[in-house]
């Protein structure tokens, strides 16, 4: 292959790069912050003896995760303002994701709830905090410490997943990307340079995300 | 005479359709120190636990310290109280368990301090002070800021019963609290209740260290199919059971 690498192009708009990059983690970071509030609540729902609450989670997640986040997004997009409601488009993803990430959420709260033993509650009970207090003081610090790696996971992949908020044209990096491969030509190296700089992003959350990880771990 | 500690009258418990207690009628005073025993599915344990109202009892009563506990009635109609009333009644007795419980992410002054910070509403230092007395008291202050999984079982289950004492109940229950012990490290947790028993705490303990029962008790209570099998003081209840089941378990059982 006889290919000249030629990055002008993209670095002359770098700058839109790395805007569509902190667009894309401040809508990763909203979306998993209230994704994770909403996923603490169906995973209470989900094991809480109120039949009606459990069918709302239930219904929720399994409605969520079995459709794919791009319908999600035209859904909520296109659907949706025809429905009445109507949202911007950095809005609409936000809700999109934000409801997609609880239910993924929900799942992984859920299985740290079920994994803890019954005891611990029963411990809060006992010494006369109330089920709310023992769930904020006890049951939800620790059911977090022991699902941080897999939490971990589920973050990283989200903020991956707001790269298809480029398909409703937010602009995001791979909005931005597309843009300059489309103006340049240069597909080759507007993509890998767009590649790496998710791969670096991915890098240092993960790493962060260790290191708190680290810092809250329970000693032993 | 003094009002008694405790009053159960007529306790009735019952999982699905197994009854697991059949009638349980028990008084306390305060400075008793009552052991309960018999053999497992007797209905030791869930006696004690409903004390604590962690299992719900369908008839029945139980007083504390003169509180009718967990249920009123309204109406003519026996209703459970809410939550928040259960918990106060709850914070009238200690629980230790078998298996400790301790909050693992939390030290050992930080288990010990969270009920009094959040249920009493101490402040702080308070909290600290009354906290680092108790682990003092089990001969755990030098390993106060230490976490339950850097501690031994015994350990871990004296922080447990200095968790449930600071909270100053009226009455504290303790659940085979050596069950899940090393045999090594059974001793160092019975004369932690030795020494409370020495101090005056009413206690009601469930246990199968016999002799701990014989030297602890102010009488010992024999559970049978769910129903009191017989009572007495220790030397009576051991040395000369009236009925052939006590005696059947007693030759049964390492005393």
């Amino acid at each position: 292959m006889d290919y000249r690498f030629n990055f002008d192009a993209v670095w002359r708009s770098f700058d839109l790069l790395l805007a569509g990059l902190g667009l894309g983690l401040g809508l990763a970071v909203i979306s998993i912050f209230l994704g994770s509030l909403i996923g603490l609540v169906a995973a209470f729902a989900m094991i809480s003896r109120n039949s009606l609450l459990r069918g709302i989670a239930v219904v929720y997640v399994t409605a969520i995760r079995n459709t794919p986040i791009l319908v999600l997004i035209f859904f909520t997009f296109f659907a949706l303002p025809q429905m009445g409601v109507r949202l911007g488009k950095v809005e609409s993803f936000v809700v999109t994701l934000t409801i997609y990430a609880g239910a993924y959420l929900t799942e992984v709260f859920r299985g740290g709830l079920m994994a803890l033993p019954r005891g611990l509650r029963e411990a809060g009970l006992a010494i006369g905090m109330t089920e709310w207090r023992t769930n904020f003081w006890v049951i939800i610090p620790v059911m977090i410490r022991n699902v941080l790696p897999a939490l971990s996971n589920n973050f990283i992949s989200l903020f991956k997943d707001t790269s298809l908020a480029a398909a409703i044209a937010v602009p995001e990096l791979t909005f931005y990307a597309r843009q300059i491969n489309v103006n340049s030509f240069r597909v080759i190296e507007t993509w890998m340079v767009a590649s790496l700089m998710y791969v670096a992003a991915c890098y240092v959350i993960a790493a962060g995300l260790r290191r708190i990880e680290r810092k809250l771990a329970i000693p032993r | 005479m003094a009002d008694p500690l405790l009053v159960i009258e007529n306790l009735h418990k019952k999982f699905d359709h197994l009854e697991v207690l059949r009638g349980v009628d028990l008084r306390m005073n305060g400075g008793d120190v009552v052991s309960i025993i018999g053999s497992s599915g007797s209905g030791k344990t869930t006696l004690l636990r409903c004390v604590n109202l962690l299992e719900d009892f369908h008839e029945g009563r139980i007083v504390v310290d003169g509180q009718e506990i967990g249920y009123a009635v309204k109406g003519g109609r026996r209703v459970r109280l809410p939550n928040s009333i259960v918990a106060r009644h709850r914070a009238l007795t200690g629980m230790a368990f078998q298996t400790f419980n301790l909050f693992p992410h939390l030290s050992a002054l930080g288990n010990v301090t969270l009920g009094l910070i959040r249920v009493r509403g101490m402040k702080k230092d308070e909290a600290v002070a009354i906290a680092e007395r108790w682990l003092d008291r089990v001969g755990l202050l030098e390993r106060r800021n230490h976490y339950p999984g850097q501690l031994s079982g015994g350990q871990q289950q004296r922080v447990a019963i200095a968790r449930a004492i600071a909270m100053n109940p009226k009455l504290m229950l303790f659940d085979e609290v050596t069950s899940a012990l090393d045999p090594e490290l059974v001793n160092e947790v019975l004369n932690v209740i030795k020494d409370l028993a020495r101090d005056g705490m009413t206690m009601l303990i469930v246990t199968h260290e016999m002799k701990f029962a014989y030297e602890v008790s102010t009488r010992i209570i024999f559970m049978n199919e769910g129903r009191i099998g017989e009572e007495g003081p220790p030397s009576e209840v051991f040395n000369n059971p009236k009925t052939p089941r006590l005696a059947e378990f007693l030759k049964n059982s390492s005393f």
